[in-house]
């Protein structure tokens, strides 16, 4: 399989006089094979439209490489712009023309038959509504104007930031099928999400975001099966001692995510020193169970982003890669 | 030049060009018919009329001045001694109406002088369709920046300079043929104006070059204003930075500096105020007097002079478009796009 879609050690680095410097990219690594339909996974601010923004030549990288369709950017970005359909984080409109006046400007622009704009609509379901401004829409309307948007060129490579955004449940069910289909029918999908069940569903690989750097990647099962191991249910005969067991386990080293009613352990080998170090301090298993996790609760703990109770977790919270103390390993990016 | 069609197309969608079209048009058609009305052609009876009148007044005026002369000199005579207060010195008879004082021009209407005032209305002209380049010019880029189409716009077209001045070709491509198509209604009209409710007496081959040049400085003018506009609009990527921009220079140069030089009272002050440049590229040049230099106990005077040529002007409005469209140029190639 041949790379659609090449990042290695991209950079941004933001500053502002007062609030000093800001390392949104900081050595990321990405890479998307043909064909296939790709999550692109991140808290809040980890960085993923920024990369997307960068890659698309929007805003300048302090460093790295990147190549769409085997052609560096952003030198060549004027050759495979026309093979490259995005939408970018909320895309806004002209509010005073009808959708089907946006698009017909950008096919034209674009040197497109204008027959493609009808194409679009319909498979983004605004047919009928497509002679109206774009100032009436709803939400989901806009998002799916943005997503025929993209489509309009006929793109060998897609990327949706968010694409899910205010859309219907119905709305998301037929984007889903959408981009299954355009997958099998040969386009390559990235697709920039914190809805992990979602993501999960549709894709065949990820790359999961934390403050500017890869903290995962790959094929969402071996993503899951590196980090299903050790995932550990722990109830307690009493729920009021469930925060002192939380705090023991932390201590042996255990990452421990509370729940209301149980603790949830990432990282356990041998399940049996679990329910050791809690009888040391008294405190009995009534339940151990190792469990297959899902997509959600492997990004929490990658990203180090499963709420606590009693704190507010502020954006910039999670997994520094990279830093002394933090649980993922140090790979070669960053740094 | 897919580009450039497109930017013609969405420019000509767009309500704010076709709104102000609309008034434009408006504006100027109220101005020519208002000013047909207040025109009045001068027939050989009027002018004959006048002429007859004007002379039945001097002759008037002629008698009542004989009159008031004999009457001082009777009251003198009987020995008045107030008739220096009550008739002046001499008892006026340094006062005698001249016969050009009453022109017949007074005792006839307004008749419109193609020839002589039409140049005024070149400049009207290019005031109004200045206006209308600097409001299409500024919302067209900056609407474009502040609701992300632009963004959008350059997914497609990754060439960032050449979208930006594309973009502007095809503003000032429709700002050229709405001014030269306007133009030449405008210049017909006030044609007919002189030719039916006015004269278009002496209108010879070189008065028509010498408009011709005055309507290519005005549209030299309009294009130079919708230019400023659109890079004040796309630097700030917002209508309202070009707007803002433009009052705050207007206020500046028109308000700020000609107090600063009344206060300071700089010689020929008016020099650093921008609108002595307008009018002198319109006028092809201003003459600015110095009267501080004369000393009018010694008698009359000739102030100092200075004159702003009509080239100044091009040189002034030249460099200051340059500099806004060069910044304009530069952040684009240089800016993030968020
Ligand atoms: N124009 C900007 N100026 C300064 N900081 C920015 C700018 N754009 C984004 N950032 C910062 O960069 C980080 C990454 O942002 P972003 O890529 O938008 O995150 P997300 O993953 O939610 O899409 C955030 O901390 C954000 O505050
Ligand atoms: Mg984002």
């Amino acid at each position: 399989m041949s790379a659609v879609l090449e990042i290695e050690g991209l950079r941004k680095t933001y500053r502002s006089r007062k609030r000093g410097v800001r390392h949104a990219l900081d050595g990321f690594d990405m890479r998307v094979e043909a064909g296939q339909v790709h999550g692109f996974l991140g808290p809040n601010g980890s960085g993923k439209t920024t990369t997307l923004r960068t890659l698309l030549g929007l805003i300048r990288p302090n460093g790295g490489r990147m190549a769409i369709l085997g052609q560096e950017l952003p030198q060549a970005l004027p050759a495979v712009a026309g093979q490259v359909g995005a939408i970018v984080e909320s895309p806004q409109f002209f509010p005073h023309f009808s959708a089907r006046d946006t698009l017909g400007l950008l096919a034209q622009a674009g040197e497109l038959p204008r027959q493609r704009v009808d194409e679009v609509l319909e498979l983004v379901g605004l047919r009928d509504r497509a002679g109206e401004r774009v100032k009436t829409y709803s939400l989901g309307m806009k998002q799916r104007l943005a997503v025929a948007s993209a489509l309009l060129k006929n793109p060998k490579l897609l990327i949706l930031d968010e694409p899910a955004n205010g859309l219907d449940p119905g709305g998301i069910r037929e984007m889903r099928t959408l981009m299954r289909d355009l997958a099998a029918a040969g386009m390559t999908v990235v697709l920039s999400s914190h809805i992990l069940g979602e993501i999960q569903l549709i894709c065949d690989s990820v790359t999961i975001i934390s403050l500017g750097r890869r903290v995962a990647f790959g094929p969402v099962d071996e993503v899951l099966a590196a980090h299903s191991q050790g995932a550990v249910r722990v109830r307690l005969e009493a729920v009021t001692d469930l925060p002192q067991a939380a705090e023991t386990l932390t201590r042996a080293g255990i990452r421990v995510a509370a729940e209301p009613d149980h603790l949830m352990l990432a990282g356990v080998d041998k399940p049996a020193t679990v329910s050791r170090v809690l009888a040391e301090q008294g405190l009995y298993v009534s339940e151990l169970t190792p469990v297959a996790v899902d997509l959600e609760s492997v990004f929490l703990e990658l990203t180090a982003t499963a709420p606590v109770p009693g704190q507010h977790r502020q954006v910039d919270q999670s997994t520094k890669v990279g830093e002394p103390g933090s649980g993922a390993t140090t790979g070669g990016w960053g740094a | 030049m897919s580009l450039y069609v497109t930017e013609l197309r969405r420019l000509s969608k767009r309500r704010v060009t076709r709104l102000l079209l609309v008034l434009l048009l408006l504006g100027l058609a109220t101005v020519a018919t208002a000013f047909s009305f207040s025109s009045h052609q001068l027939s050989k009876e009027t002018v004959a009329a006048a002429q007859v009148e004007s002379e039945a007044q001097y002759q008037r005026a002629l008698e009542d001045w004989k009159k008031t002369v004999a009457d001082c000199d009777a009251a003198k005579a009987r020995g008045d001694q107030d008739t220096e207060e009550r008739y002046g010195p001499n008892c006026g008879r340094d006062w005698q109406p001249q016969r050009e004082m009453f022109d017949p021009k007074w005792n006839l209407p307004y008749q419109f002088d193609f020839r002589a005032e039409f140049p005024m209305f070149i400049a009207v002209f290019a005031g109004a369709v200045a206006l209308f380049a600097f409001i299409v010019g500024a919302s067209y880029v900056g609407a474009e920046w502040s609701t992300g189409g632009m963004m959008n716009l350059l997914l497609w077209r990754p060439k960032r300079l050449a979208v930006l001045g594309t973009k502007l070709a095809a503003l000032l491509t429709t700002v050229l043929g709405v001014s030269v198509v306007l133009g030449a209604f405008w210049t017909l009209a006030f044609w007919l104006i002189g030719r039916y409710r006015g004269t278009t007496a002496k209108v010879t081959a070189g008065v028509w070059q010498s408009i011709g040049l005055d309507g290519l400085r005005a549209v030299g003018l309009v294009l130079a204003v919708g230019a400023v506009a659109f890079a004040l609009a796309s630097l700030g990527r917002h209508t309202a930075m070009a707007l803002g921009a433009a009052v705050a220079l207007f206020a500046i140069s028109e308000i700020g500096i000609r107090i600063a030089v009344a206060v300071l009272s700089v010689p020929f002050g008016e020099r650093y105020v921008l609108s002595t440049y307008a009018q002198s590229w319109f006028m092809k040049q201003v003459e600015l007097f110095d009267y501080d230099t004369c000393q009018f106990a010694k008698g009359a005077c000739e102030p100092a002079k200075l004159v702003v040529t009509w080239q100044q002007s091009a040189l002034v409005f030249g460099v200051g478009a340059a500099a806004v469209l060069i910044g304009a140029f530069w952040s684009m190639r240089r800016r993030d796009i968020a």
